[in-house]
């Protein structure tokens, strides 16, 4: 690790300025980026942590019916504190292991945008909205491709605000040595359609799963999806799985999902 | 009622006390007064040229004392090899040089081209960022066949080829082993891969070198599994130093599994360094770093062939391997693909006929060197699957054609070299076809197809050639050292024992089961015995713990020892009580006169020893302190019948075990707890080369799975809870204690009762599937299944 210094605003306009000074980064639960730092592979010249602030912690529901998570609010609290949304909850308590669920945060893990990651599949499925500093972001037009979003230069996910569904599920099937998703898909129902996102599979990260949103918005049962899978093209294929897997893993999730989500 | 003391009890491990309670005492807690820290700066291109190293910025930064490279290092002996394997012609292998840092030439991801020693650590890792190196990149050799192919790359330019050897076994039986194959009513083929593993101690390895201006000594403080070894290697082959100027310690060492037996070269970089820069210097592996220097484990690529008569009797066996040395000589490679490997080929069937042909080869890959089994693994992997397959082809029953093959008369010697002592292969079969509930298994099959799943029975046996070794064979077989073992009995003047043992305790838990043995000999309590390993500065010439030989070996020394201490303890106690030596027994800590009433206690007698004022000093020496080396007469060889029952989703081909068992036959046994204990963990590394482990190359000789992001540990929940059973005990007939040793069988049993199961399972499926290469990850399944 290099040297680097560390401040701990307890305001989000204490952080914004902080994070203008030159390699300035933002630190959430640390979980994705301390361990980069170890390896020297990121050098930050100052960490701003963003735990001291009162305002980015906890969940609440919004005058919407939304469920409005802080984007300084760990796995283990989501787990424990979402319970109006089984599938998020669900999908929270399914992260890592105690450890990084007792440090790792929403905003941490959406700013990430890891392809293997589990949260950006529940953000997109769920139409998410993503609230920053500065602007509010849909969910649609959040996740660019891996490791990459719309969020700028220093700008900092404050909130995310979630619709809350009438059913839902997240289904993960993990890598065997990270345990992150090797492919993962979350289902979410609502009065007006269903969304299907998937984390995991594609080259271009996180993706909504059309063909099948289609399907079952008109029939939401396994069945209507029965023989469907995406095409392999642009899937992952490493070590643990070729494109084709994938591209099976992710109809049969899906099923899982919706049967699953009832 | 069980024992609560001396063999057969199960005293819980005395030395967990200090492990569980943080107050162990590892390399790295150990703090030299001014150490200074190296840093290696090792090889991101799999084989290249140096053509330059530019040290100018670096020498600049801050904290810098000295940085290494090759140069250094010239007129230094090579890191050296301790076996030496001569081919099918009688030609001696091909032997490489093996440079402490690379001279010339990198020649695997993680080869070290420099070592920079700083006041810090970080300062030594910043200053390893600014050195300039002009590496020129080559082809690299990855895959073994190619690797051999006319014209390939050479690892190594100065060898003829990258082939390290060319063995055959037992070379004379080969025509007769081929005719047997013309006249086989029935010959089953199989070919597979068994898979490359890091063996991923919990401790990384660690390394302080250290120099007495005064005395002129070297330390060298490292994890190590048997530091006498390392003293020799490395005094003797790279760094010149004499034993008696030469310290090494191994204090408590947090596992090795085989990786920590052999002499690394920052190990003599560090005590090299310490004597240089008259300061010790301390080197600590990053987990990163293990997955790249410390010697990998596996990779051989195999065919195997079993001739079988019209009555399914085994006829002959022939194998074809290839197996992966990586770009050097690690200290036992050579010893592993053959003489830990071709002798056990035989397993458990009176096969008459064996043949088992291994190409050694040479990669740009980390070396490769014993893992936990160290070629039985390979060996019985092979022989399991092709006699399940064979069964499959016949249309026989798998237990039923290994049953009538089995060996039933003993000593047998087999066509591979070796004699088994005892065995009883019926046995341990039989307690196995009870624990797994093999009548259960329809029903129970029939469960999991109601949750849309395969259920399969997989079950292998294993045999194996531990407690290693008889010196004078294996120098034959080309070892370059003795395999003997030694203890000295040190009995104190109130009656307490120390042992000071050559074996080392890196989880086994000697601490406790040692002690357990003299109790026994004795009739005291446990707790009077202490025991002493790991620092050449206070324990006999030993060769150290791998190949399941500390009881055997090392125990049977200790035994000697102790044996010659209660031989002069009669005679004292003869001497106090006026009586002849022969009438005097030893029962409960007290001896005692034949057909009298008289009798002194183990406390009075040690005592006299040293406080000789009423002793036959005429006749014996005061002290009671003996030295025992003990070489075996034999191999002790250890057995038995493993189950392993699978689930495998269709839909995703996710294997989970959902039971295994494994009934062994370990000859007698000191502490079965710590027996139940070396075969969990043995099953659950077994499990882990069969579900998850991987160290996969790419075609550019990166290790594709060099974190644990991509290398699959078994986890708790990836494994059962096991039924473990020993019951089964035919004694080894040639060691005092009857033992054979327990450490390994988990490792080599387990892997062929999985892989079987999991082709029982998707063969119950209806797909026509005979083998699937380890590990069989979810991905490989549905290929397999749908491929
Ligand atoms: C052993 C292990 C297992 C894991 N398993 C899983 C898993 O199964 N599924 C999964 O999804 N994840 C997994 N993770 C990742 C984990 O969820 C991380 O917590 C998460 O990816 C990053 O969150 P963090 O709060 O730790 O962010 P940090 O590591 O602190 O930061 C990550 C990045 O986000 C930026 N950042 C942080 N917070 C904000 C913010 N509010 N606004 C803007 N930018 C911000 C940082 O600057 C940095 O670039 C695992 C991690 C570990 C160590």
């Amino acid at each position: 690790m290099y040297n680097f210094d560390f401040e701990k605003p307890s305001t989000i306009a204490d952080a914004v300025s902080a994070l203008g000074s030159e390699d300035a980064q933002a630190l959430g639960g640390g979980q994705t980026l301390l361990p980069t730092m170890k390896q020297r592979l990121a050098s930050p010249s100052k960490l701003v942590s963003l735990n001291g602030i009162a305002e980015m912690q906890g969940i609440c529901t919004g005058d919407d019916g939304a469920l409005c998570i802080g984007g300084a609010t760990t796995h283990a609290a989501v787990a424990a504190g979402a319970g109006v949304y089984p599938g998020l909850a669900g999908l929270a308590a399914g992260i890592g292991d105690p450890a990084v669920r007792a440090r790792g945060t929403i905003g941490g893990s959406l700013a990430n945008n890891d392809p293997s990651a589990c949260y950006p599949a529940g953000a997109l499925a769920s139409g998410a909205t993503f609230v920053t500093n500065a602007r509010e972001i849909a969910a649609d037009d959040y996740f660019q491709g891996m490791f990459t979003t719309a969020l700028d230069e220093g700008e900092i996910l404050t909130e995310v605000r979630f619709p809350v569904p009438e059913a839902s599920n997240y289904q993960k099937f993990e890598q065997p040595a990270s345990r992150f998703a090797l492919v993962g898909v979350f289902v979410a129902k609502y009065a007006d359609g269903v969304r299907v996102a998937v984390t995991g599979a594609s080259e271009e990260g996180v993706f909504r799963w059309t063909e099948a949103e289609t399907a079952l918005s008109g029939n939401f049962s396994a069945d209507a999806i029965a023989d469907m899978a995406p095409g392999a093209d642009g899937m992952i294929s490493d070590l643990h799985g070729t494109a084709a897997y994938r591209a099976h893993l992710v109809g049969v999730l899906t099923r899982r999902a919706v049967t699953a989500a009832g | 009622m069980p024992k609560d003391n001396g063999i057969g009890a199960s005293p819980k491990r005395r030395e967990d006390v200090r492990f569980l309670s943080g107050t162990g005492n590892y390399t790295d807690d150990i703090q030299v007064n001014g150490q200074a820290y190296v840093h290696f700066l090792r090889s991101d291109l799999a084989h290249a040229k140096i053509n330059g190293i530019n040290l100018d910025a670096a020498l600049a930064m801050p904290g810098v004392i000295k940085i290494f490279t090759g140069t250094d290092f010239e007129g230094v002996g090579g890191i050296p090899c301790g076996w030496q394997v001569t081919d099918r012609h009688g030609e001696p292998m091909q032997e490489p040089a093996h440079p402490v840092l690379a001279q010339g030439k990198v020649r695997y991801v993680g080869d070290q081209i420099a070592a920079v020693v700083a006041e810090t650590l970080e300062q030594a890792r910043d200053a390893a960022e600014a050195i300039d190196v002009d590496l020129e990149e080559l082809p690299a050799v990855v895959d073994m066949k190619a690797a051999l192919a006319d014209g390939a790359t050479k690892v190594h330019d100065d060898l003829t080829s990258n082939l390290c050897y060319d063995w055959g076994f037992v070379e004379e039986n080969k025509p007769a082993v081929d005719a047997a194959f013309e006249a086989a009513a029935h010959v089953t083929t199989l070919e597979l891969r068994n898979n490359r593993l890091v063996a991923n101690p919990m401790e990384p390895r660690v390394a302080i070198g250290d120099f007495n201006r005064a005395t002129g000594d070297s330390t060298l403080y490292t994890t190590s599994q048997n530091p006498h070894v390392i003293r020799l290697l490395m005094g003797a082959f790279v760094l010149g130093i004499p034993e008696h100027k030469l310290r090494v310690v191994a204090p408590d060492v947090g596992g090795g599994f085989g990786t920590k037996i052999f002499h690394y070269a920052e190990e003599a970089f560090c005590t090299f360094a310490a004597k240089a820069l008259n300061r010790a210097v301390k080197w600590t592996s990053t987990r990163s770093e293990a997955f790249i220097s410390d010697a990998h484990g596996r990779d051989h690529v195999t065919k195997i062939e079993l001739a079988l008569d019209a009555e399914n009797n085994f006829t002959a066996v022939r194998t074809d391997t290839h197996a992966n040395m990586g770009a050097y000589l690690s200290t036992f490679a050579p010893s592993v693909p053959t003489w830990l490997h071709g002798t056990l080929m035989a397993g458990n069937y009176k096969t008459p006929l064996i043949y088992v042909n291994v190409k050694a080869v040479f990669t740009n890959t980390v070396p490769v060197d014993a893992y936990r089994g160290a070629g039985r693994p390979e060996a019985t992997f092979q022989l399991e699957r092709v006699v399940d397959k064979a069964a499959r082809e016949l249309g026989v029953d798998p237990i039923a054609l290994r049953r009538q093959n089995f060996i039933t008369e003993f000593p047998y010697a087999t066509p591979v070299a070796v004699e088994y002592d005892t065995g009883d292969y019926h046995g341990t079969m039989d307690v196995l076809e009870k624990m797994a509930d093999l009548s259960g298994f329809e029903a129970r099959r029939k469960a999991s197809e109601a949750k849309g799943k395969l259920r399969g029975f997989g079950v292998n046996c294993y045999i194996e050639a531990c407690g290693i070794a008889p010196s004078n064979l294996v120098g034959q077989l080309g070892a370059r050292a003795g395999l003997y073992e030694s203890a000295t009995v040190r009995v104190n003047a109130t009656g307490g024992l120390v042992v000071m043992t050559g074996s080392h305790s890196h989880g086994q838990g000697h601490e406790t089961s040692f002690p357990q043995v003299i109790a026994e000999m004795i009739g005291i309590d446990e707790s009077m015995v202490e025991i002493v390993h790991g620092d050449t500065a206070n324990t006999p010439m030993g060769m150290g713990t791998y190949g399941s030989r500390s009881i055997a070996v090392g125990g049977s020394a200790m035994v000697r020892a102790t044996e010659k201490i209660i031989a002069k303890a009669k005679k004292i106690a003869a001497h106090l009580m006026e009586a002849a030596d022969a009438d005097i027994e030893l029962k409960d800590g007290a001896f005692s006169v034949a057909g009298t009433d008289k009798s002194v206690a183990w406390g009075d007698v040690t005592l006299a020893a040293y406080v000789p004022h009423n002793y036959p000093l005429e006749d014996i020496e005061p002290g009671l302190e003996e030295t025992a080396f003990y070489d075996p007469a034999n191999f002790t060889y250890p057995s038995g019948a493993y189950a392993c029952e699978v689930e495998v989703d269709p839909d995703t081909g996710k294997v989970t075990i959902e039971a295994f068992n494994a009934a062994d036959d370990f000859g007698n046994i000191i502490n079965p707890m710590i027996v139940d204990g070396q075969v969990h963990g043995g099953i659950g590394q077994g499990i882990g080369q069969a579900l998850l482990e991987n160290a996969a190359y790419d075609e550019n000789g990166q290790l594709l799975s060099a974190s644990y992001m991509d290398y699959a540990m078994p986890r708790a929940s990836d494994v059962p809870f096991y039924g473990v059973d020993h019951s089964s005990q035919t004694p080894c007939t040639h060691n005092p204690l009857g033992v054979k040793g327990c450490g390994e069988a988990g490792a080599i049993g387990s892997p062929p009762a999985v892989i079987n199961a999991v082709v029982d399972a998707l063969r119950s499926g209806g797909h026509d599937i005979h083998h699937i290469d380890m590990p069989v990850s979810p991905s490989r399944v549905w290929q397999a299944m749908n491929g």
